[in-house]
């Protein structure tokens, strides 16, 4: 039996989560279907907060609703209006249909299971339990290499990304020169 | 009324299936990467929910294994979506369009 304030939360959470990303997938135009992910993403923060992970739903609201939708919205603004329609491509049908068949699974097997003979019984008690000290002697002791390899992974997205879009002719080439060269007539891409 | 591990599973689930269908779905390729963060997302809320209701949470004594992991998909969810993103702005750069429907052969 839990305290009627989380199982509140939880309802709306969910149906906030889940009616934004539905909105992803329904709405026409990518900016407002950009700001819609962004709710899904805060609903989600919520979520993660209402089972005691701190500390992730914080880093979920900077990262994720922070920086990856502002990238999110760079992308679109980089790109022209024309492309800014949300439209389905010609695989829509199989595309809801796998969506469909998996949520369907995932669905009916966290019904059926008994998760409480599996798992205990440490659901009964609610109390707030601090992570961050458990999650940096984590990070710091046993999974060091991991917390490494992950530094040097994002050092070179970094780089990669600098690389690819930084034009090849040369740092500040006003990019409006490309646009009146015919495409296929450009000199040999480096 | 009580909340329990289904639950949660059940909300990350119909999540993972929405961002599955617009992976599949959408024509432009900013809202294919939709899709996939939706997808990182509902599988981080399964590994917190896992992590919660796992029997040595409430002793104070559980590893929080799933935080960690959840940390580093962060991480690689951060790190591909900068590149990916560049990608989409230098197919545009050069084909003039980011329709996945006719961004079709791997060279031009």
């Amino acid at each position: 039996m839990d305290s009627l304030g989380i199982v509140v939360a939880f309802y709306v959470l969910s149906a906030v989560t889940i009616g934004a990303a539905l909105s992803v997938f329904l709405l026409r135009n990518l900016v407002h279907a950009i700001v819609l992910l962004v709710l899904s993403f805060l609903g989600m923060a919520g979520l993660f907060a209402s089972l005691s992970a701190d500390f992730i739903a914080i880093a979920q609201i900077l990262i994720y609703a922070g920086a990856i939708s502002v990238l999110l919205v760079f992308a679109v603004m980089l790109t022209p209006l024309s492309s800014r329609n949300n439209a389905n491509s010609l695989y829509v049908g199989p595309g809801i249909l796998a969506g469909v068949a998996i949520a369907a699974i995932v669905v009916f097997t966290a019904i059926e299971v008994d998760w409480v003979q599996l798992t205990g019984d440490a659901l009964r008690d609610r109390s707030f339990v601090d992570t961050i000290e458990t999650i940096g002697d984590q990070l710091l002791g046993k999974h060091i290499l991991a917390f490494e390899v992950a530094s040097v992974l994002l050092l070179f997205a970094l780089l990669g990304a600098i690389v690819l879009v930084t034009d090849p002719r040369g740092v500040g080439t006003d990019v409006t020169d490309d646009a009146d060269d015919a495409p296929g007539a450009t000199e040999e891409p480096a | 009324m009580t909340v329990d591990l289904s639950h949660y599973l059940a909300v990350s689930g119909i999540v993972f299936g929405i961002g599955v269908a617009i992976a599949l779905s959408k024509r432009n390729v900013v809202a294919v990467l939709m899709g996939v963060e939706l997808m990182l997302n509902a599988s981080n809320l399964a590994f917190l929910a896992f992590s919660r209701f796992s029997g040595a949470f409430q002793e104070g004594t559980a590893p929080l294994t799933g935080h960690t992991f959840v940390v580093f998909v962060l991480t690689v969810a951060a790190a591909e979506a900068a590149v990916a993103l560049a990608m989409a702005v230098l197919i545009y750069r050069r084909r003039e369009t980011v329709d996945l429907d006719r961004i079709s052969v791997l060279r031009w």
